[in-house]
């Protein structure tokens, strides 16, 4: 089969109630369905999942690998923008 | 009783293990690593099966153990249905057969989920959901064969052509005294749900229905197609070679 006929889908998997879906992998399926039935396949044989999600490939817009110092270098300068300044209380236990 | 309980456990056992045998064949020649392993996990739901059935009928009288009745039975002595023991053919066969068997086997295990025997209501429970998925997985590849290109059409056309004739086996009247005790269901009862699933699906792939002609019967009685024989000397090859080794 070709790659025109069968394009790849992303998975995601939720493994348990109030944990999002998590991305898994991908595979190749001709269409929304067959994407469901081969992730269901591939990635739930061991009981990971209660549900799943199946996005085209080619619906993801990623960011280029080549803008990486431009997008995410200057965040790496800001540590105060982690909440690692604070004291908690005792009182206020495991936030 | 226990004789006919045990018959009855034998049949539906020997069903799922020759499926799933054949099934399990595909592995390392399916045409996608996703359906390699929805072929695999087919197959495992299936002799799964099999595995649960000898396993009661062995406790309820056989006396052989659940490796004796898969691996040192002959061909004579399976009771399957012909539809499952021929050779896979090419993935329109496979996919065809899945789905003619599923679409009765789904519904069997559904009623049988109500026989008044626990341990085989339980069973039958457990395998529903499984063959229900077999029975989606099947529909949605033959819609997707039968409507895809004239040369997929014309393939899951033949496939079915070919297997039709033996579609008649599977609606055999059952015991009629674990019937009427309601133990376990009445296939005939069964063929109105089964032509729904299939002029359904069948419609939607663009495959016409072959005509009901006559029909291959003897499975039920041992009397097989040439092909078991040669099925099982390889599924039973190590355990007569090696009687009682374990790994």
């Amino acid at each position: 089969m070709t790659e025109a006929r069968t394009p790849l889908w992303e998975v995601f998997i939720r493994s348990r109630n109030g944990l999002s879906h998590r991305h898994v992998g991908s595979v190749h399926a001709a269409d929304a369905i067959m994407a469901l039935s081969a992730a269901r396949d591939v990635y739930t044989r061991r009981g990971e999942g209660l549900s799943i999600w199946v996005v085209p490939s080619a619906a993801i817009t990623a960011s280029d690998p080549a803008d990486r110092d431009m997008l995410f270098e200057p965040a790496a300068s800001k540590i105060y923008r982690h909440p690692t300044f604070y004291e908690v209380p005792d009182e206020v236990g495991h936030m | 009783m226990s004789d006919r309980f045990s018959a009855l456990l034998l049949r539906r056992a020997d069903d799922a293990l020759v499926l799933g045998h054949r099934l399990s064949e595909w592995t390392g020649q399916a045409p996608t690593l996703e359906e390699e392993l929805a072929l695999a996990n087919l197959a495992l739901d299936l002799i799964g099966q099999a595995r649960t059935l000898y396993a009661l009928a062995a406790s309820r009288g056989t006396g052989e153990d659940e490796d004796a009745l898969a691996y040192l039975r002959s061909d004579r002595e399976y009771t399957n249905l012909l539809l499952l023991e021929l050779p896979n053919g090419d993935f329109a066969v496979t996919i065809a057969r899945l789905f003619l068997y599923a679409a009765f086997a789904d519904p069997f295990w559904r009623a049988a989920s109500a026989s008044r025997d626990g341990d085989l209501a339980a069973i039958a429970a457990k395998a529903e959901k499984e063959t229900a998925y077999h029975l989606r997985h099947s529909a949605e590849w033959l819609i997707r064969l039968g409507d895809g290109t004239s040369e997929s059409h014309r393939r899951t056309q033949a496939a079915l052509n070919r297997l039709w004739p033996y579609t008649g086996e599977m609606f055999e009247a059952e015991d009629i005294v674990l019937v009427a005790a309601d133990i376990c269901p009445e296939p005939a009862g069964l063929r109105d749900a089964w032509n729904a699933t299939v002029e359904a699906v069948l419609a939607e792939a663009t495959l016409s229905r072959p005509p009901d002609g006559w029909m291959q019967s003897g499975g039920r009685a041992g009397r097989h197609t040439e092909h078991l024989g040669h099925m099982l000397a390889v599924m039973q090859s190590v355990a007569r070679a090696f009687p009682k080794s374990q790994w």
